[in-house]
């Protein structure tokens, strides 16, 4: 039974944020190392990622940032927590470290910045999924 | 526990629905337990199947029904269907990317699924699926294949109507008289009309459809062929209004059809189900046995060929002669 499970990730952007690469480059080595993404493209609220993410029930959500909006970021966290729906969420992109400590103590999961390798974050992705 | 399950299901309950589907894509335990006591809450929703070429903008024209069938007030199951990479094992599931504006929608249940390997044009779970989003109780169930090449028909099993989506300029009468997909089609929609030669693939559809016409009449219902551009929302409505007639026709059909068609479908699914499973076990059995490894080894160093090794095992295992 157990070959047939994948894991699932959410890959969106947020708010008004409509730097897509980033966003497309992950959700492909995600799929190369064989993960199920649901890629939802760009200017999507956090209203819009909590509900496609409940639906797709997924086992967490990746975040793209390159726009400095970080209070969506904060709004998605509080959704989440309203709406009692609890995975992993990361952000990768362009964040200065200051706003980066931010988002953790909101309760971002971890962030990634462009240095990162496709590794790091396969890696841990598969870390933090314990399916 | 079963039934308190099947209760939250049948009361619309997103986050239990959210989460059988993906057990019963990951063949979770308990799944078919579940399934069994909310099989006799299905058979409500009208099953509209979406299918054609990529790129000829399913997506578009789903997003753009979804929006024509709130209108009327009904809600709506969407399954939409994206391939699994045969090399990784993985999907990119951008389906929703066209659909996203309906997502805060409490009417709309968008889910995407990936093939994981099922040929067909749909995943080996669809029917379930389709069973859960039934029994949750949405009016209209529309499931989006991936995009299909010629004989990816297995949608026509499972929908009520099957829309199938061309765009002009892909190729000449030829292929429109081919055995495959337009075989199984209710409804053909010329997306992208805008474009030149609509009036050509319109005319070589309407030739295919006038050379099968006998078939066809048999049922009652001729397949019609509708012009649309899902970007502007352009023929959705005539689209919708289509969908309805074939629906009325099919109401109109004599007892003995109707019990005829329902007895097809009937086999199809019981005879798929059975072959998954049997596939699936027997399989197993043969593949962790001791004598497959040895035989595997033979083949290896030479001393024996695939052939007979394959017939040995199946005679020793299944006492198949």
């Amino acid at each position: 039974m157990s070959n047939k499970q994948r894991i699932k990730v959410l890959v969106s952007v947020i708010g008004l944020d409509g730097h897509f690469t980033g966003a497309e480059v992950v959700s492909r080595f995600l799929m190369d190392a064989g993960m199920e993404v649901v890629y939802l493209g760009i200017y999507q609220t956090p209203e819009m990622i909590v509900s496609a993410a409940i639906q797709e029930h997924v086992d967490v959500i990746g975040i793209s940032s390159h726009a400095a909006n970080y209070e969506q970021i904060n709004l998605l966290m509080d959704l989440m927590k309203k709406n009692n729906f609890n995975v992993p969420v990361m952000c990768g992109g362009s964040i200065p470290p200051q706003d980066a400590e931010v988002l953790i103590k909101k309760g971002v999961s971890k962030i990634f910045l462009p240095s990162s390798t496709s590794e790091s974050i396969v890696n841990y992705i598969v870390s933090k999924v314990k399916r | 526990m079963v039934n308190s399950i099947v209760e939250k299901i049948v009361n619309g309950d997103v986050r239990v629905v959210a989460k059988l589907i993906r057990d019963i894509d990951d063949g979770a335990p308990g799944t078919r337990e579940i399934l069994k006591a909310l099989y006799r809450h299905t058979g409500n929703a009208y099953i509209i199947g979406i299918t054609g070429a990529p790129g000829v903008g399913k997506s578009t024209l789903v997003d753009q029904m979804i929006q024509g069938l709130r209108m009327d007030g009904k809600t709506v199951g969407v399954l939409a269907v994206d391939p699994t990479s045969p090399l990784s094992g993985g999907a990119i599931l951008g389906d929703r990317v066209r659909m996203q504006r309906h997502s805060l929608d409490e009417g709309v249940f968008i889910r995407s699924l990936a093939t994981r390997g099922q040929f067909g044009g749909l995943t080996q779970s669809t029917r379930s699926v389709i069973d859960v989003l039934d029994a949750m109780g949405k009016d209209y169930i529309i499931v989006e294949t991936v995009g299909v090449g010629q004989d990816e028909i297995d949608i026509a099993k499972s929908a009520h109507t099957t829309v199938i989506v061309v765009v002009p300029g892909m190729g000449d009468n030829i292929q429109a008289i081919k055995a495959g997909i337009f075989e199984v089609g209710d409804i053909f929609v010329i997306n992208k009309s805008d474009r030149p030669d609509a009036l050509n693939t319109m005319n070589d559809l309407k030739a295919m459809i006038d050379i099968t016409r006998r078939r066809f009449k048999k049922e009652g219902w001729e397949p019609s062929i509708l012009m649309a551009e899902a970007a502007i929302n352009k023929g959705i409505v005539e689209l919708l209004n289509e969908i309805e007639m074939h629906r009325k026709n099919r109401k109109t059909l004599s007892r003995e059809t109707i019990i005829r068609h329902k007895k097809a479908i009937a086999r199809n699914e019981l005879t798929d189900m059975i072959k998954i499973r049997l596939v699936e076990e027997v399989l197993n059995h043969i593949t962790n046995s001791l004598e497959f490894k040895k035989h595997l080894d033979c083949i290896v160093d030479g001393t024996k060929d695939p052939y007979s090794a394959c017939d040995e095992l199946l005679s020793a295992k299944l006492n198949l002669e």
